[in-house]
């Protein structure tokens, strides 16, 4: 398609168009067009709705087994996000060594947040668990700038020069998708069936099962709590490094806040699937990640975060367990 | 005949927290009064009076209903635009007093309203949700209210969220709201004493409903919603009480703090601001109003003595959130804090037990 037709100017080629053949031919291009142009949001939508995924495991799995809502995961991302930028792209490091070595700090960083902050806290009201995790989130953004600076940072995409994954032409190059895409959404899928295995298949997935189910019980049985919560925050950690790598790929802008509303969006998805639940969080993430970038390319770019908030909103109000969760009765 | 003694505890206190700031009012007059106050302290002292408004009526949430609200900004924003839209189509049409009037009054019953739509649904569901919700719904009011154009002229009201030519609006018409821009032009009203006023307007609303049978119905859910619903109290009729009258200040704090200026942004009432707001209801204590009063006014005047850390005072916020939160309420570091007093104590002095012995 050589240009983008608005709908009258369909109609005055239609008009001028000599035989009736070809004004359907342009109406069947201007339909394909749009058809393309719908494909390419969805596929976006796709993309970030991925990264959307990987953060909300980070959430799903934290709440489901030490039962608090994380809000610092947010800001760990974009810790990632910079430890990448400064390796990647100012040292010119491998990506898949600054990815791995972005991986270990936010493991630590993660290990860390739970054992300073989190675990005095742990038979502690939810209140104050919550309080200290938004002061957390604030402390890493401070640090950040205090650190970086609040300049926003150009983020050099981590598979621009890859020679294993291109930009796929589709239709006769009508669609065009992305490499940084193709590498989103593949992770995604790998790290989703990766975490499956894990969970069900080895002995430290059933312990942290086991603890989310039931702590105490747990312990009983044998199963070490403190070292399978710090287990489930290392694994959230590294999860939310890849996110974070992928995210500024795709959107490159790196700045102390960069994770903070991705952070939040991401928790709306886990809630949106089902918090406690991993397929749930995928769900959810791509669902939101389509709902946001539709919402963007056809209702307004501005309100599009609102739509996404208001689908958390709506959600609660319908099913409060989300898609996939499970309904779990209160006992006195 | 009128007797300390007889007094009631509470009664007591809340007398001493009005007497707080009564004795700041009449200080901070003497002290302009006499050339004493410098002008960034005295352009500090109506937001120091919207942040107590707010600080105290978010403490009505977080403290004696247990619930984290992180949207309390978007209240003071719908509060504001609400109250702003009022105050400058009515002005100069009726006499100021009552147009400043009509304008809190509207921002506060505006907020309240918007408490009960976010409070209906999600004051059913525990906990964390509802900070999240109430985080999404501050969102949710910065980017509408950013991206919003209203005005009117001659055929009437226009609205879009577009831009400004979307409206279709006559060239003569007036703008209210331009967007991002928000609402410019606006002629100040808020002076010290109407802060003041205010100030203690809340102080007694939420005193008063904390130490009435609702107050109380209200700390019951707070210290264990089972029980509370077990001997008969709405669990969902006393948590909206709490939260529509804390919505209610936040928007009278809004139309305050934005009456104090010319102008009029959406993006003023983020995350942070609810953040802010929440480190001083923390820092004050939770559940206790008159720290939330003290501590907001410190913290409003603070930086502005301090500058040189300015650059690190969210950062030492961030820090005095954990600090306190894991002193005051992580179990093994409250024992351990006993212990090291009792320790301290028992060198101090001989203990009872050698007293009884005597």
């Amino acid at each position: 398609m050589d240009k983008i037709l608005s709908a009258s100017d369909v109609y005055d080629r239609m008009m001028s168009c000599p035989h009736y053949s070809g004004a359907v031919a342009i109406v069947l291009r201007f339909e394909v067009y749009y058809r393309m142009q719908f494909l390419s949001y969805l596929i976006n939508g796709i993309s970030l709705g991925s990264v959307y995924a990987l953060i909300a495991l980070g959430y799903t799995m934290v709440y489901g087994i030490a039962k608090m809502l994380n809000f610092a995961h947010g800001d760990v991302i974009m810790i990632g996000s910079y430890v990448v930028f400064f390796t990647f792209g100012s040292f010119g490091w491998n990506p898949a060594v600054a990815i791995i070595l972005s991986m270990i700090v936010c493991t630590v960083l993660g290990v860390l947040v739970e054992r300073v902050a989190y675990r005095p806290l742990r038979e502690a009201p939810s209140l104050a668990v919550l309080i200290t995790a938004i002061g957390v989130s604030y402390l890493l953004q401070q640090v950040a700038q205090l650190l970086w600076t609040s300049n926003p940072k150009s983020f050099p995409s981590v598979v621009a020069n890859s020679s294993i994954f291109k930009p796929l032409q589709l239709f006769n190059g009508q669609l065009t998708i992305s490499a940084e895409t193709i590498v989103t959404i593949l992770a995604c899928i790998v790290i989703m069936v990766a975490l499956l295995y894990f969970i069900n298949h080895t002995p430290a997935g059933h312990a942290m099962q086991a603890v989310s189910e039931d702590r105490g019980a747990a312990q009983l049985m044998g199963v070490n709590v403190n070292a399978t919560i710090s287990l489930t925050f290392a694994i959230g950690s590294a999860l939310a490094a890849v996110a974070g790598a992928l995210l500024c790929s795709s959107y490159p802008t790196l700045q102390p806040t960069t994770g903070a509303m991705p952070g939040i969006k991401a928790f709306v998805a886990a809630v949106f699937g089902g918090i406690g639940s991993i397929p749930g969080a995928f769900l959810g993430g791509v669902l939101l990640g389509v709902i946001e970038n539709l919402s963007k390319a056809y209702i307004s770019t501005q309100l599009s975060d609102a739509i996404v908030f208001l689908v958390l909103i709506v959600v609660l109000l319908v099913k409060p367990t989300g898609l996939l969760g499970k309904k779990v009765n209160v006992k006195v | 005949m009128f007797r300390l003694k007889n007094m009631r505890k509470s009664t007591k206190s809340n007398l001493v927290t009005f007497g707080i700031v009564i004795g700041f009012y009449i200080v901070i007059q003497i002290l302009s009064a006499l050339g004493l106050l410098t002008s960034s302290l005295s352009g500090q002292l109506v937001p120091i009076c919207s942040y107590v408004i707010l600080a105290v009526s978010l403490n009505l949430t977080v403290g004696i209903l247990g619930e984290l609200s992180l949207g309390h900004a978007g209240f003071m924003s719908v509060g504001a635009f609400s109250g702003t839209i009022v105050w400058t189509t009515l002005y100069g049409q009726v006499p100021n007093w009552l147009g400043l009037l009509l304008s809190f009054v509207v921002g506060g019953v505006v907020a309240g309203l918007f408490g009960f739509i976010v409070g209906v649904p999600v004051l059913r569901l525990s906990g964390d949700y509802l900070a999240i919700v109430t985080l999404a719904f501050g969102e949710i009011i910065k980017n509408v209210m950013n991206a919003c154009y209203l005005g009117y002229d001659s055929t009437g009201l226009h609205l879009s969220f577009k831009d400004a030519a979307s409206m279709n609006m006559d060239p003569t018409g007036t703008m209210i709201i331009n967007g991002a821009m928000g609402i410019t032009g606006i002629k100040k009203a808020s002076t010290f004493t109407i802060g003041i006023v205010l100030v203690i307007l809340t102080l007694l609303v939420i005193l008063n409903l904390i130490n009435s049978r609702a107050g109380r119905a209200i700390e019951s859910i707070r210290d264990n919603e089972i029980a509370a619903r077990s001997v008969g109290i709405n669990i969902t009729k006393y948590k909206l009480m709490a939260f529509i009258t804390s919505a209610v200040f936040a928007g009278i704090a809004g139309v305050l703090y934005s009456l104090n200026y010319s102008s009029l942004v959406a993006k003023k009432f983020d995350y942070n601001t609810s953040i802010l707001i929440l480190v001083f209801v923390v820092l004050g204590g939770i559940g206790n109003i008159r720290g939330s009063v003290i501590a907001a006014a410190l913290l409003t005047v603070l930086p502005e003595l301090l500058r040189a850390v300015n650059d690190y005072r969210m950062l030492i916020y961030a820090i005095v959130l954990i600090v306190v939160m894991i002193f005051s309420q992580s179990p093994q570091v409250v024992a351990w804090r006993k212990r090291i007093l009792d320790g301290i104590r028992s060198r101090m002095k001989p203990g009872p037990k050698a007293k009884e012995v005597q």
